[in-house]
């Protein structure tokens, strides 16, 4: 009976073996077809390929991607026009207001071609799943909602909650 | 097994130790008065405590093979004594012991006026090398690699980019921590020309391990060679496929993070390029500099060093193969 418990206890400890999957690079060919995106006429909205469906929409709920959209943000000096996510002579990106939509395959797009007024085109400085990464990142730090999946730690000062942070709850009426 | 091929068995194992008793990174090959001093507070701790070691087996011995219990007041007599000469000697060797370090490691903090001063920079995970010279056209960065001329002390001034490394070069002195908004400072001289290496000694983390340079010692006429080497601009693109690469370096995303003297790219987040190929190693130590390794590394940086600050930049072949053709160039 002992020995029965032991190994369902061993058995139990065997779950904390499973990690989160990190895909560190894509297969060529899935890496191209990431590209295929359906856009609408007007550039707003439109369909992930059929790949990123394939696959899950890896790019929002796994840890490792949201990080490396991170990492890219700060590579890339995002910062440099959007600041932490608060806008400066870019607009913000955490004030939950898209000017071309708040789908992934906008923000997708609005990176990988620039947008007018001053977004650069950035499709020669990143590869389509570099692009993804950053998109899913961009997407997540402007819900602004809880999620089970966290970037890395801010290496500077905090300006404002974390990526995966819930807004605080509104107080109740009467309350200070 | 037998015994005595247990015993020849450790004894080849202890031989195999020796084998770090020398070599380009062992804090046993002193090359230099600092670490000499190091290395003999080494022995001095390691004779001491192997003296006492043995003195307490023996004494312990003899107590197990006399067996003899003497008269109570003889015994209490001889525990004052035992325990009082135990308390004397213990106060006496820390005693001793803590000034022979202090004597070992005060002169390390002593100034020399004709040091040669160089500015030391960790970062997650490299070294950024700066040759200061009271003309700035004549100072001069590099990373990695520390030039220094034999006979003439050399003092490093350390600091931190991100989080704490600590520089340790164990043939030449000690480990002295970089810690981000303060500055350490270590001197030494080297008598021996030769290359030694040294480690970040403080974990730094994921890539901690992968975070070496080297120290090159050399004869002072060939250190002033090097030196005004470094201070000139980048060798200029000998062919049509390297100019081409130098052209990728602008125009990529290489030139946001890298500097390569006589060329648009002028970043300061990552290591100087402008003489890549006169230095041995690429990544802090990970890759040799030939031309196959940097397009390996330039192809896919996270792979090799998982974690690092190098993004992977989307290049074709014929790109990378460019790129690499002006980079191995970089005398």
């Amino acid at each position: 009976m002992t020995a029965l418990r032991c190994a369902a206890l061993v058995v139990l400890a065997l779950a904390g073996c499973k990690q989160e999957e990190r895909a560190m690079r894509l297969d060529p060919p899935i890496a191209e077809a990431m590209d295929a995106v359906a856009l609408m006429p007007d550039g707003i909205g439109g369909r992930p390929p059929e790949v990123h469906v394939a696959m899950g929409n890896p790019y929002r709920g796994n840890a490792y991607q949201i990080s490396q959209g991170k990492r890219l943000y700060e590579w890339f000096n995002c910062r440099g026009c959007h600041a932490d996510g608060g806008g400066g002579s870019g607009p913000a990106l955490m004030d939950g207001w898209w000017r071309y939509g708040p789908d992934l395959v906008s923000i997708y797009v609005s990176i990988r071609d620039g947008r007018p007024n001053g977004m650069p085109p950035f499709r020669d400085r990143l590869t389509p799943e570099q692009i993804w990464q950053l998109t899913g990142y961009i997407q997540m730090m402007g819900a602004y909602s809880a999620s089970a999946a966290a970037p890395g730690r801010n290496d500077r000062m905090f300006s404002r909650p974390s990526e995966n942070r819930a807004p605080a709850a509104a107080p109740a009426p009467g309350q200070p | 097994m037998k015994p005595g091929r247990a015993a020849r068995l450790c004894f080849l194992l202890l031989c195999l130790c020796c084998a770090g008793c020398t070599g380009w990174q062992s804090a046993m090959d002193p090359q230099g008065p600092a670490a000499r001093r190091l290395d003999q507070l080494f022995w001095l701790f390691t004779g001491t405590a192997a003296l006492i070691w043995l003195l307490v087996m023996l004494v312990l011995a003899l107590a197990l093979l006399r067996r003899r219990m003497p008269p109570e007041a003889v015994a209490e007599h001889r525990s004052t004594v035992a325990v009082g000469g135990a308390v004397a000697a213990t106060v006496l060797i820390i005693t001793g012991l803590t000034f022979a370090s202090y004597l070992a490691t005060r002169q390390d903090s002593a100034g020399h006026a004709d040091a040669l001063v160089i500015r030391v920079r960790g970062f997650q995970w490299w070294w950024e090398v700066t040759y200061p010279d009271a003309a700035p056209d004549h100072s001069f960065l590099t990373a990695n690699e520390i030039h220094i001329p034999v006979g003439r002390p050399v003092r490093i001034e350390l600091a931190a980019a991100d989080v704490i490394h600590s520089f340790w070069v164990p043939n030449l002195a000690g480990k002295q921590d970089m810690i981000p908004g303060r500055d350490n400072a270590l001197t030494f001289t080297v008598q021996q020309p030769g290359i030694y290496r040294g480690q970040c000694a403080e974990f730094c983390g994921l890539q901690h391990a992968h975070m070496a340079l080297l120290v090159v010692a050399e004869p002072p006429e060939a250190f002033e060679r090097w030196r005004a080497a470094q201070l000139a601009e980048a060798q200029a693109p000998r062919t049509p496929e390297a100019a081409e690469g130098q052209r990728l370096l602008e125009i990529k995303a290489c030139g946001a993070c890298h500097t390569v003297r006589g060329t648009a790219a002028a970043g300061t987040l990552g290591p100087d390029l402008t003489h890549l190929a006169s230095r041995q190693y690429l990544a802090a130590g990970m890759l040799p500099v030939t031309r196959g390794a940097l397009a390996a590394w330039i192809a896919d940086p996270q792979t090799i060093k998982p974690g690092n600050n190098m993004p992977m930049v989307s290049l074709s072949a014929d790109e990378l193969q460019a790129l690499s053709a002006y980079l191995v160039d970089l005398k």
